[in-house]
C-alpha cells in the first residue's frame, strides 16, 4: 500500500526476467551462510524486489553468502506469499522473506487472516520514516501553521498520498493531528495511485499538504521543489538536519516504516540467529554501503528479540490509531 | 540553453552513446515484439548492465529500449493480434484486420513511418520547449482528468467494429466494471473480490488485453481454422507491398500529424501515458473521419492503425517531460528511470537542465537518433521479422500461447493470473462467438479506472459539490468539447434531413 512509486522500482529490478538467478559467487572461501533463498511477495521492480535483490548482492559479494536465489511470489497484497510460506515451513528453512510496515497493517485490516506471530520475525534492516512536505510557496512555513489552519477546521487542508485511505500515508497524518488534540476522522486525506502523482498534485495546488517517505521528500527536496515541514523521525535525522521532528515539537508522533526479514514458523532459534547475525554484519561492509547509498536507504537493524517487541509495539499503536479512524471493528 | 543543447550534442554523438542508442533500439524492438513483454521488463533487464555505465549513456541506453519496445510492440500487434505492450493494443483493432487482408508490409511499414513522425515531433517539442512543459504537467487536476475520461469515453462509437453500438455500449459497461475490482483507493476496502486474495490487487489492463486478443484469437483460429486460417497465412508468405500510394500518404499525414500532437500532451500529463493516448488519437480520428471512413475502422483501416501508432510512440517522449523537468515518474516504466537517474546521484527536477545539462540535453538529443535508428533498423527488417512469424500455425497458435501467458506471468509473479487469463479468455471468446466487439471492453477498463478515481478525488477536493465541473476552465473546455462531440453527429443528420424537406417542398412548389 506504501509501496510507492519512488521506492517501489528501486533498482534491483535486474534479472527480474531470470526466474530464480542466482548471484555471483565470491572468491573468499569462508561462508558464514552457504546457501539464502529470499522469497518475495510481489512482483518485479516493486520496493520488496528492490530490497531483497540488494540485501542479496551485498551479501553475495562480500562474501557473507556464497548463493542467493530469489523467488517473485504476488498476489493479494503480500498474502500470497506468507501463506505459501507457512504451508510449506517444514521444506523452508534456507528461505527468509523479506516484508515490511504493510504486513502489520494488512494483517490488521484482515486483507490477509495471518499475521507477523505466525512467521519467525528474523531481522529488521532498514528504516524511512514519515514526511510531511509543502510546496516552496506554500503559506505554511512550520508545522505549527498547519496544526492552527487544522484546529479552526480539519477539513481546510488537503492532505495528498501517494496510497488508499488506511494505507501509511493516511494513518501518519491521521496520528499527528489526533496529537494535536485534532479529530483524526475529520482531516481530509486525498488518495491518489502513486507517490509521483500525488506529488505532482502538490506541485500543481490541487493539495495544500503531502505525507510521504522521507527518502523522497529529500530527492524532491534537494530538486528545490518543496519543503519539510516535519519528520515522524525520534531524533533529527543527518541528511536533513535543519527539519524538526513530531517529537521534539511536542506533538510525540514518532513513525518508521522498516523492512525486514521472516522466516518459516517454526525454524530452528540457531538458523534464526545465524540469518540474523549475516544480515547485522552485512552492514558494515562496503559492499552493503553501495547499495544503502544506491538507494537511499537508512540503517536501522533490529535483532530477532528487538523486532518482535517493535513489531508487537507498531501493532498496538496502528491499531489503536486504525480503530479510532474507523478502519478497525 | 544553446550552450546546454551543443553539450547534449556533443555528448550524444559520441561513439559510445550513439552505440547504446543502438543496442538500445535493437534489444528494445526484439523484446517489444515478444507478445506482453513490454518496455518494463525491457529495461528492468538493461538495469544491471547500466549500473557501468556513464549517466548520460545510461539513460541514453534506458530511453532507446523504452521507445525500441513501443516501436517493436506494435510488430505483433499486427502480425498475430497480440499485443507487445498496453500501448499499442489500440494497433491490433486496425493492424491485424489489415495484415489479414493481405496488407501486412504497408501496415507493418505505416506503423514504422507514423512511430518515426510521432517520436519526431515530441522529440521537438522537447527541444524546444521542456522547461516551459513542466507547468503543463502541473496544470491538469483531478477534475480535468475525469473530464478527460468521459471525453475519452465518448469514443465508444470508434471502438464498435462492425457490431452494433448497442453491444459496443454493453462491453464498454462490462470494462467499466471490471476495472472496479480491488481494493477501491478512496475508501480502502476490498470490491469485488469475494474474499479471494488474488483480486485484492485488481485485474490487470496487459492481462485483460492479452486475454481477450492474443489468447482469445490464436484460440478461434482453432475453433474456426478455415475462417482465418488461409487469410493469415496468405499474409504472412506474402507480406503484400509495403509502399504507399501517394493518396495513401495524403491519407494518413494529417492523422500522423495531430495525433502526434495530441499523444505528446496526453504524455507529458503525469496521470495518462502512451496506452490512454493510443484510446485517445484512435477515438478522435474516428470522430473526425467522414462517415464512409467511420465504417473502415476496426476493419483495416489506414487512419485507425496510424493514430495509435504515432500517439504512443510520442506520448512515451512526452512523458520524459515531468520525469525530467519535475522528477515526476508518470507510468511504471519512467519510475524506474528516475531511481536510475538518482542511484547515479542525479536528482531530475527543475534544476536538472541547470545542473545537469549534458544529461538533459543529450537525453532529448539521443531521442531524435533513436528515432532514425529505429526506422533504418525497422524498415528493412520488416520481411525478415515477420517471417518469424510466419511458422506454420500448429507451432505459432501455442508459441502465441506460451509468449502470452509467460509475458504476463513474468510482470506479476502471480500463478493465479494465469487461471484468471483462462476465464477471461473463455468469456472472450463466447463473446467473439456472439459477435460481441471487445475492444471497447479494453476502453472501459482503461478509463474505468481512473476515471472513477479522478472522479472521487475530484469531490474530495471540492468537498462534494459538482461545481468543479464549470468552475474549472480546462475541465469546462473538455466537458464542451464532450458534448459538441455527442451532439454533433445527431445535430447534423437533423440538419440535412431539414435541408431535405425544405429543398424537396420548394422543388415541388415549383413543378
Amino acid at each position: 500500500m506504501n509501496l510507492k512509486f519512488f521506492s517501489r522500482n528501486s533498482l534491483s529490478v535486474a534479472g527480474a526476467l531470470v526466474l530464480g538467478v542466482a548471484s555471483l559467487t565470491s572468491s573468499v572461501n569462508a561462508f558464514a551462510v552457504d546457501e539464502l533463498h529470499i522469497l518475495i511477495p510481489g512482483g518485479a521492480g516493486g520496493g520488496w524486489d528492490g530490497t531483497a535483490r540488494g540485501t542479496g548482492e551485498a551479501l553475495t559479494k562480500s562474501g557473507l553468502v556464497k548463493t542467493v536465489s530469489y523467488e517473485n511470489m504476488s498476489g493479494g497484497g503480500g498474502g500470497k506469499a506468507i501463506a505459501h510460506l507457512i504451508e510449506t515451513a517444514d521444506q523452508q528453512d534456507g528461505t527468509i522473506m523479506v516484508n515490511s510496515t504493510p504486513i502489520v497493517v494488512r494483517s490488521l485490516t484482515k486483507v490477509f487472516p495471518q499475521s507477523f506471530r505466525d512467521l519467525t520475525p528474523i531481522a529488521g534492516i532498514i528504516a524511512d520514516y514519515q514526511a510531511l512536505i509543502v510546496t516552496n510557496d506554500s503559506k505554511y512555513k512550520s508545522w505549527t501553521d498547519v496544526v492552527a489552519d487544522l484546529k479552526k477546521n480539519p477539513r481546510s487542508v488537503k492532505i495528498a498520498g501517494g496510497s488508499s485511505k488506511g494505507s501509511l500515508d493516511h494513518l501518519v497524518p491521521a496520528a499527528a493531528a489526533k496529537a494535536e488534540g485534532i479529530d483524526p476522522r475529520q482531516i481530509r486525506y486525498i488518495p491518489y495511485d502513486a507517490g509521483g502523482k500525488a506529488m505532482a498534485a502538490l506541485l500543481g495546488g490541487e493539495t495544500e499538504l503531502l505525507s510521504t517517505g522521507l527518502g523522497e521528500a529529500l530527492e524532491m527536496a534537494r530538486a528545490g521543489q518543496v519543503r519539510i515541514l516535519v519528520t515522524t523521525a525520534p531524533s533529527r535525522v543527518k541528511a536533513a538536519p535543519d527539519v524538526p521532528t513530531l517529537k521534539e515539537l511536542g506533538n510525540g508522533t514518532v513513525f518508521a516504516n522498516w523492512r525486514g526479514y521472516f522466516g518459516a514458523p517454526g525454524l530452528a532459534k540457531d538458523k534464526v540467529n545465524e540469518y540474523a547475525a549475516v544480515l547485522a554484519k552485512v552492514q558494515d561492509t562496503n559492499e552493503w554501503e553501495t547499495v544503502r547509498a544506491r538507494n537511499g536507504w537508512v540503517n536501522d537493524y533490529k535483532a530477532p528479540e528487538d523486532f518482535y517487541t517493535f513489531l508487537e509495539q507498531q501493532e498496538e499503536e496502528l491499531g489503536t490509531l486504525m480503530r479510532e479512524l474507523g478502519f478497525l471493528q | 540553453m544553446l550552450d546546454g543543447i551543443l553539450t547534449g550534442l556533443s555528448t550524444a554523438t559520441m561513439p559510445i552513446n550513439l552505440f547504446m542508442v543502438f543496442i538500445g533500439c535493437f534489444v528494445g524492438t526484439f523484446i517489444g515484439m515478444l507478445p506482453g513483454l513490454g518496455p518494463i521488463s525491457a529495461i528492468a533487464l538493461m538495469i544491471p548492465i547500466t549500473y557501468g555505465l556513464d549517466p548520460a549513456s545510461g539513460i541514453i541506453l534506458m530511453a532507446g529500449v523504452y521507445y525500441g519496445a513501443i516501436f517493436g510492440g506494435s510488430t505483433s500487434s499486427i502480425l498475430i493480434n497480440a499485443p507487445g505492450c498496453s500501448g499499442t493494443v489500440v494497433t491490433a483493432f486496425d493492424g491485424y484486420p489489415l495484415a489479414q487482408q493481405g496488407h501486412a508490409g504497408k501496415a507493418l511499414a505505416l506503423a514504422a513511418y507514423a512511430s518515426f513522425t510521432g517520436g519526431t515531433v515530441s522529440a521537438i517539442f522537447l527541444l524546444v520547449a521542456a522547461p516551459a512543459l513542466a507547468s503543463v504537467s502541473l496544470s491538469f487536476q483531478s477534475a480535468d482528468y475525469f473530464a478527460l475520461m468521459v471525453l475519452g469515453l465518448s469514443a465508444v462509437a470508434a471502438f464498435s467494429g462492425k457490431g452494433n453500438i448497442l453491444k459496443a455500449l454493453l462491453m464498454t459497461v462490462l470494462g467499466l466494471m471490471i476495472s472496479t475490482i480491488g481494493t477501491d483507493r478512496s475508501s480502502g476496502v476490498d470490491r469485488f473480490t469475494f474474499g479471494r486474495m488474488d483480486l485484492v490487487d485488481g485485474i490487470s489492463f496487459l492481462l485483460l488485453a492479452m486475454a481477450t486478443f492474443a489468447l482469445a484469437e490464436a484460440l478461434m483460429s482453432i475453433l474456426k481454422p478455415d475462417e482465418n486460417a488461409e487469410a493469415d497465412e496468405d499474409a504472412m508468405s506474402n507480406l503484400g507491398s509495403m509502399k504507399l500510394t501517394k493518396e495513401e500518404v495524403k491519407e494518413v499525414a494529417p492523422v500522423i500529424a495531430r495525433s502526434s500532437v495530441l499523444g505528446f500532451f496526453v504524455g507529458v500529463l503525469p496521470g495518462a501515458g502512451a496506452t490512454i493516448a493510443a484510446f485517445l488519437a484512435y477515438g478522435f480520428e474516428r470522430n473526425l473521419a467522414k462517415a464512409k471512413e467511420k465504417l473502415k475502422f476496426g476493419m483495416g483501416s489506414l487512419k485507425g492503425l496510424a493514430a495509435p501508432e504515432a500517439a504512443n510512440n510520442a506520448a512515451s517522449s512526452g512523458s520524459f517531460v515531468p520525469l525530467l523537468t519535475l522528477g515526476i515518474p508518470g507510468s511504471g516504466t519512467t519510475a524506474i528511470m528516475l531511481g536510475a537517474l538518482i542511484s547515479y546521484g542525479i536528482q531530475p527536477g527543475p534544476r536538472l537542465f541547470l545542473d545537469n545539462p549534458e544529461v538533459f540535453w543529450s537525453v532529448i538529443i539521443s531521442m531524435y537518433v533513436g528515432n532514425i535508428v529505429l526506422l533504418i533498423l525497422n524498415l528493412p527488417l520488416i520481411p525478415y521479422i515477420s517471417r518469424l512469424l510466419a511458422v506454420p500455425r500448429q507451432i505459432l497458435v501455442p508459441m502465441i500461447l506460451l509468449f502470452s501467458i509467460t509475458g504476463v506471468y513474468l510482470v506479476s509473479f502471480n500463478s493465479a493470473d494465469i487461471q484468471i487469463m483462462v476465464i477471461i479468455t473463455v468469456l472472450a471468446i463466447i463473446f467473439r462467438l456472439l459477435d460481441f466487439p471487445l475492444a471497447p471492453l479494453l476502453l472501459g477498463f482503461i478509463l474505468g479506472g481512473m476515471l472513477e478515481d479522478n472522479l472521487r478525488r475530484a469531490l474530495l477536493i471540492s468537498d462534494g459539490s459538482y461545481s468543479f465541473v464549470w468552475e474549472r476552465p480546462i475541465t469546462l473546455t473538455i466537458f464542451s468539447i464532450t458534448a459538441f462531440v455527442l451532439v454533433a453527429p445527431i445535430a447534423s443528420g437533423m440538419w440535412k434531413r431539414y435541408r431535405q424537406k425544405t429543398l424537396g417542398y420548394g422543388a415541388s412548389m415549383q413543378e
